[in-house]
């Protein structure tokens, strides 16, 4: 067991031309109470490319992506050890404000969440209270430009002031990505973002992450390895709280180095 | 594989007749539980509208209220003596006379007699003269011109013309009625049997009182059946009692008491008997003239423009003595004057005979007018049932309601907030929160002794204003809010929480810009039960000393004022009959207060209002 840890630094040899790293976890723990959830975890997130995390259920891929964003701060029983550092700076740090952090890391929820307001309020909400529109124009400006990357403003382009919660599952994930590039975010982290979805709405929120990759870093949690194998460069696989094997997504699914990683891909358990 | 199929699978007979009895019995059952429902609410809506009903109709009488018109002369005597321009030297004249001169002229027969006189000016209210002042005062060019205004009058007066004094029954006369003179003690012939209507009902009302007394009689005579007995018994121990033993004094004094009260009985009872063979023998004489007394129903006769009171009644003819003198002693022909039977003996009311024929006098001719009592909404509370009004409670509600929304609705909702978002979850925050439940089932009178203690005793705050009545209350009404509020921010689904603080709001953004908003239907019906409740509070606010009697409309909340439930509480212990009608109209009005309450909260709430 301790010798498999000891091998998670293996280094895989990016396949799509060297990235530097935007994320970098070293060593992180993460208990839940007495549970501990996340055993010494570390991993780097290259910047501009898609990462994805996959494993079985409650191997602990959703608890380390929403350490990414602090979101466990929200739970009382959490608690987080280790570093993790986006662009060298460590987030969990005390003099760093947790506000000001969620709005560079970005996050899309599993079961899409839009706000009972408006559409053009959804994704306004964002700019307005990190006042990052200086004037009524600029704020439309703003949301016009986030629907749009976000594959949603045709569709609601006369409609924008009608509820967010009318439109289908598929419209609202994508408002609800729209609603998280709207504050201009360094990283994006989507929690199986498309497991409520039907096939159709599933493959255009794909095409979407294939878009958004050229400027954001992203981080996706999935349980289909089909979507991991499409969507990613890089993929992590997770098991028991552990990082089991990470690396190139075509090497990882190809030729995996971990005999719990091949088991799990070729469907033996998970 | 065939042999599990054969023993596993157990074919279930829905068309047998045990099963098709069962589907009888499921039906039966669920016709019962219908029939109890419908029962239920039944009941329920049978006792709503009885209630509801009954509090209506009690308070009928205090919506309407009856005015005289006089045609009154503003003399400058009485007004103005000093010929003064001054607004208020005129305000403070003497308005009462002029009305007063206004209504002697009209009967000059009471001009004589002292007691008549103040018995005819009784019929007017103490505030009669109060639109006579104001048109005055808006114009004093008006003195010494003849005005005609509207009087108000007395309560009794008020309740005459109400038919809540007597009732009365007016017959138009049948025969020629011929009086045999104008004034004083006149005799009246009609050429028709025109009274016997009366006589009998004089005759009937005799055979009730007998019938009554009788009653009485027969209760007396068991007493004195009892006493006998005791008295034996009693005689008997004191025999054989020795002469200087202790208790042969008390014995002795009991005797002695009994035996007086043996002897008052027996008279008491003699006298009794007496009086119900005269009343019998009178009502068995067929055709004599009857006495009335002030124990019988009152006969007047309106004839020739005057009033005479009947004191001898036969079948043909009244002996009286003239209430309103007539306008002559001419015959009358039939149907120009009629006999006016009241119901209910001089004895057993408060309006007299004589004042009756005046009122009846000033309605006969048209100076009578009944209108909506717009008094009960614009006065203060009075020691006068006609004048008593609901507005200074009316307004005292409302500035004691108005403290209790600022203070508990801000406080229970931010308290809320903190214990359910921001609060550690350690023993204290439990400790809090199980004393805050406890709270609410405190009794409300406790909340009227922490007022008097701290905010009265200890503060120095103005006793009795809806300041300190909207403090007690916030107090009494806080935990409502609070739980309620607590229970509708822990509804809201956590996403949405999630995705507000996921773009990066802060955990006082995510609270304030969407989990409140979402929370406020669930607020404001917590804020509907609590101040629904404050409304109705009596008890607590007695303690603060509310229960003063307030004349003033109160214009801020530091002024002395009561409050509807008071104000009923106060009223409903007044013995006048005027007063028990505004008590229900009162209750109708803190009804439609309360409606109006919770309209306005549930008007907010349905804009609230979103679905996710």
């Amino acid at each position: 067991m301790d010798a498999m840890v000891k091998e998670q630094t293996i280094r895989s040899v990016p396949s799509e031309g060297f990235r530097p790293s935007k994320v970098v976890a070293k060593d992180v723990d993460v208990y839940y109470g007495d549970k501990h959830a996340i055993k010494s975890l570390s991993i780097d997130i290259p910047e501009r490319s898609v990462t994805a995390f996959i494993g079985p259920s409650g191997c602990g891929k959703s608890t380390f992506l929403r350490c990414l964003n602090r979101m466990n701060d929200t739970i009382a029983s959490a608690r987080v050890t280790g570093r993790i550092a986006i662009e060298g700076q460590d987030i969990y740090d005390t003099s760093l404000d947790v506000v000001q952090l969620r709005a560079r890391v970005g996050m899309v929820f599993q079961k899409p969440n839009p706000f009972p307001k408006s559409i053009f309020e959804n994704v306004a909400y964002g700019p307005r209270i990190h006042g990052l529109a200086t004037s009524k124009a600029d704020l439309e400006a703003i949301v016009i430009a986030s629907l749009k990357k976000a594959g949603l403003y045709e569709e609601v382009k006369d409609r924008l002031g009608d509820s967010g919660t009318g439109l289908s599952g598929g419209q609202q994930q994508r408002l609800c990505i729209a609603r998280a590039i709207a504050v201009s975010p360094e990283v994006i982290l989507m929690d199986e973002p498309c497991s409520a979805l039907d096939p159709i709405a599933t493959a255009k929120i794909e095409e979407l992450i294939d878009e958004l990759r050229e400027n954001y870093t992203i981080v996706i949690v999935t349980h289909s390895m089909q979507q991991a194998a499409r969507v990613s460069q890089k993929t992590a696989f997770f098991h028991l709280g552990i990082l089991v094997e990470e690396g190139p997504t075509d090497l990882i699914f190809t030729n995996p180095k971990e005999r719990r990683t091949q088991d799990y891909i070729t469907g033996r358990f998970g | 594989m065939t042999d599990a199929v054969a023993t596993s699978t157990r074919a279930v007979d829905f068309s047998s007749e045990a099963a098709r009895r069962h589907v009888r019995q499921r039906y039966r059952a669920e016709a019962r539980f219908r029939l109890y429902g419908i029962g239920a609410i039944l009941f329920a809506a049978t006792a709503l509208v009885v209630l509801v009903g009954d509090i209506v109709i009690k308070s009928i009488p205090a919506f309407t209220i009856s005015e005289l018109t006089l045609e009154v002369e503003a003399s400058a005597e009485a007004i103005n003596p000093d010929g003064s321009t001054d607004p208020a030297v005129i305000a403070r004249g003497d308005f009462v006379k002029p009305i007063r001169e206004a209504l002697l002229a009209r009967f000059p027969g009471a001009a004589d007699n002292r007691r008549q006189r103040q018995q005819l000016y009784g019929l007017l209210s103490s505030d009669a003269a109060v639109a006579l002042r104001r048109e005055i005062v808006a114009d004093p060019a008006l003195i010494g011109q003849k005005l005609t205004v509207p009087v108000l009058i007395s309560d009794d007066a008020d309740l005459f013309y109400k038919g809540y004094v007597t009732g009365t029954e007016t017959d138009p006369g049948r025969g020629i009625a011929s009086p045999s003179a104008t004034t004083g003690d006149i005799t009246i012939l009609s050429s028709a049997n025109d009274f016997s209507d009366e006589l009998v009902a004089v005759k009937r009302a005799l055979a009730a009182e007998a019938r009554a007394l009788r009653g009485e009689r027969d209760r007396l005579r068991e007493l004195a059946v009892g006493n006998t007995a005791d008295l034996a018994a009693m005689t008997e121990r004191l025999a054989a009692t020795a002469a200087g033993a202790a208790d042969r004094a008390t014995l002795e004094g009991q005797v002695a008491k009994l035996t007086s009260d043996r002897d008052s009985l027996a008279s008491t009872i003699a006298g009794y008997s007496a009086r119900i063979t005269d009343l019998e023998a009178r009502y068995d004489s067929a055709g004599a003239v009857e006495t009335l007394g002030a124990d019988q129903p009152s006969l007047l006769v309106e004839i020739n423009g005057g009033v005479v009171k009947a004191t001898e009644v036969g079948n043909d003819r009244i002996s009286g003595t003239v209430l309103i003198p007539l306008r002559s002693a001419d015959a009358a022909a039939p149907g120009t004057w009629n006999a006016l039977l009241l119901d209910r003996p001089e004895a057993a009311r408060k309006v007299s005979d004589q004042e009756v024929a005046w009122l009846e006098s000033l309605e006969n001719e048209g100076l009578v007018s009944t209108g909506f009592n717009w008094l009960f909404f614009t006065n203060g509370d009075s020691r006068e049932a006609e004048l008593a009004g609901i507005l200074g409670a009316l307004v005292g509600t409302a500035y004691t309601m108005l403290v209790t929304l600022v203070i508990c609705l801000p406080v229970g909702v931010a308290a809320a907030i903190y214990l359910e978002e921001f609060a550690p979850k350690n023993r204290w925050t439990e400790m809090i929160e199980v004393n805050i439940n406890n709270l609410a089932a405190v009794p409300s009178i406790v909340f009227g002794l922490l007022g008097l203690a701290v905010f009265l005793n200890f503060f120095g705050l103005p006793r009795s204003s809806p300041l300190v009545g909207g403090l007690v209350l916030a107090l009494l009404v806080l935990p409502t809010i609070i739980i309620a509020a607590r229970a509708a921010l822990k509804a809201v689904p956590p996403s949405i929480r999630e995705g507000a603080l996921g773009v990066g709001a802060s955990q006082q953004q995510a609270v304030f810009h969407h989990v409140l908003p979402l929370a406020m239907p669930g607020v404001l019906t917590g804020t509907i039960i609590g101040m629904a409740h404050a409304l109705g509070e009596t008890a607590p606010l007695l303690l603060i000393g509310m229960i003063a009697f307030i004349v003033d409309v109160p214009h801020g909340v530091t002024e002395a004022a009561t409050v509807l439930p008071v104000q009923i509480f106060l009223w409903s212990d007044l013995p006048e009959i005027g007063f028990q009608a505004k008590t229900s109209a009162a209750i109708i009005v803190l009804l439609c207060f309360l409606f109006l309450m919770n309209g306005l909260a549930i008007t907010l709430r349905k804009r609230f209002e979103r679905r996710w």
